[in-house]
């Protein structure tokens, strides 16, 4: 054959074969097909490894139980027991992964004392066909505005009375 | 007829053909695919089973679900959010989801967004309810069908990852989820949605939203499993799943689904 003819042949198979080439180095070795076929599974393996390392900050109550036993036992007896500690202390772990029970640096958690905090579940809204409707509210613009919820109402053990 | 000439030039194109490793040169068999899906003996597949009638929407699960996966607290994004329903005696519908229920829902004012408010008398309310939103981890999920770079997949156990390293935040998959569950993360600029705490439901704990939750409004469970609790709950009871007629097959199953939910 001429030679015109095979240059740009050998042109166009030497381009192809730089991108081959290119794609070995740029691709991950573990890129490739997973389990669910090629249309939901094509994806770089390494990252299922990467997300099971993230971080858990929510501990859960029986993280608190062994030194907080008072706390743990005392609220298991009111109706507040269905409410998490974290959910008004703030999670136990931090992004960097350091937990609350850490003798060098445990982290101090923030407590959520706002009004916001209680309204969530007990601000009155009358909503037939949902649980909230039956919560015991109160009115936060009469129900004494200024103060916090917890300067009168025990938040471990709501039932005893007021301080 | 061979001359030097030639003869040269062909072993050096010779030599650089077999240079290149056949590797390169793969591409992918169906068939093979095809093998690859056939011997499915995943024991594990995840769902999850949401109750509307003990949700008060307190948006505790919202807080915990921030926090825990690292959405920055003050954006508007989150990976779940819950939403208000409030139908009227006129026939009229309402919604919301103020900063996605994030602090729960402390007025009976509907959030018409821009500052809008609509005020709705207590004795005007024919039906109400909350409606928690979370990822459906689709069987079929389209968002991961979408993506042209592999960066969004399913794995073996049914939940769908993005892989922050490998998104090119074209945002594809954004479109293409028809429950709006995916959004860009402030901080990383790539695709994020909620993967059903990944992290967590792997060393065997709930979810941050199950564990935040004080009524149980929101549970997992492993539908491979005929003895868990939340299998026994979709097997036998009237559950229903969100917009079924796009065939993505959802995999989080509604108790009290109403026709207003979208």
């Amino acid at each position: 054959m001429k030679n015109h003819v095979l240059r740009p042949l050998f042109a166009v198979i030497g381009i192809v074969a730089l991108i081959l080439l290119a794609r070995m180095a740029l691709v991950p070795k573990d890129f490739g097909v997973g389990e669910r076929g090629y249309m939901y599974g094509w994806h770089r393996h390494g990252n299922e490894e990467d997300w099971k390392q993230f971080k858990v900050k929510y501990q859960g109550k029986e993280y608190c139980k062994d030194c907080h036993s008072d706390k743990y036992a005392g609220i298991n007896k009111t109706p507040h027991q269905i409410i998490e500690c974290e959910n008004c202390h703030g999670p136990a772990g931090t992004p960097e992964g350091i937990l609350h029970y850490d003798p060098d640096k445990s982290p101090k958690l923030v407590i959520d004392r706002s009004r916001g905090l209680c309204l969530r579940c007990h601000y009155p809204l009358p909503y037939p066909t949902s649980g909230r409707a039956n919560i015991r509210s109160i009115d936060p613009v009469t129900h004494n505005p200024d103060g916090e919820c917890s300067s009168c109402h025990n938040p471990h053990n709501p039932m005893e009375g007021l301080r | 007829m061979i001359t030097r000439r030639n003869f040269l030039k062909n072993s050096a194109l010779g030599l650089a053909g077999i240079a290149l490793p056949l590797a390169a040169f793969e591409f992918i068999d169906p068939r093979k695919l095809m093998a690859l899906e056939a011997k499915d003996g995943a024991k594990v597949r995840w769902v999850f089973l949401v109750d509307t009638y003990k949700c008060v929407g307190c948006g505790l699960c919202v807080k915990a679900c921030k926090l825990e996966n690292e959405v920055p607290y003050d954006s508007s994004v989150t990976r779940t959010w819950v939403e208000r329903y409030v139908i009227t005696r006129d026939g009229k519908f309402h919604a919301d989801t103020p900063k996605g229920a994030r602090d729960g829902f402390t007025t009976t004012k509907i959030d018409l967004n821009e500052g809008k408010f609509e005020d709705i008398k207590n004795g005007d309310i024919e039906k109400a309810y909350f409606v928690p939103k979370l990822c459906n981890q689709c069987e079929n999920p389209p968002c991961v069908q979408v993506c042209p770079v592999g960066a969004t997949y399913q794995t073996p156990d049914g939940v769908v990852l993005v892989d922050r390293t490998w998104c090119i935040g074209c945002g594809y998959c954004i479109m293409g989820c028809p429950y709006g569950v995916r959004f860009f993360h402030p901080v990383y600029h790539t695709a994020e949605k909620c993967n059903f705490c990944y992290h967590r439901i792997t060393k065997g704990m709930k979810t941050a939203c199950v564990q935040a939750c004080p009524f149980g409004a929101r549970r997992i469970g492993n539908i491979k499993d005929p003895g868990d609790p939340v299998t026994k709950i979709i097997m036998t009871e009237r559950v229903g799943v969100l917009k079924e007629e796009y065939g993505t097959k959802p995999q989080v199953f509604y108790i009290g689904l109403d026709k207003e939910v979208r």
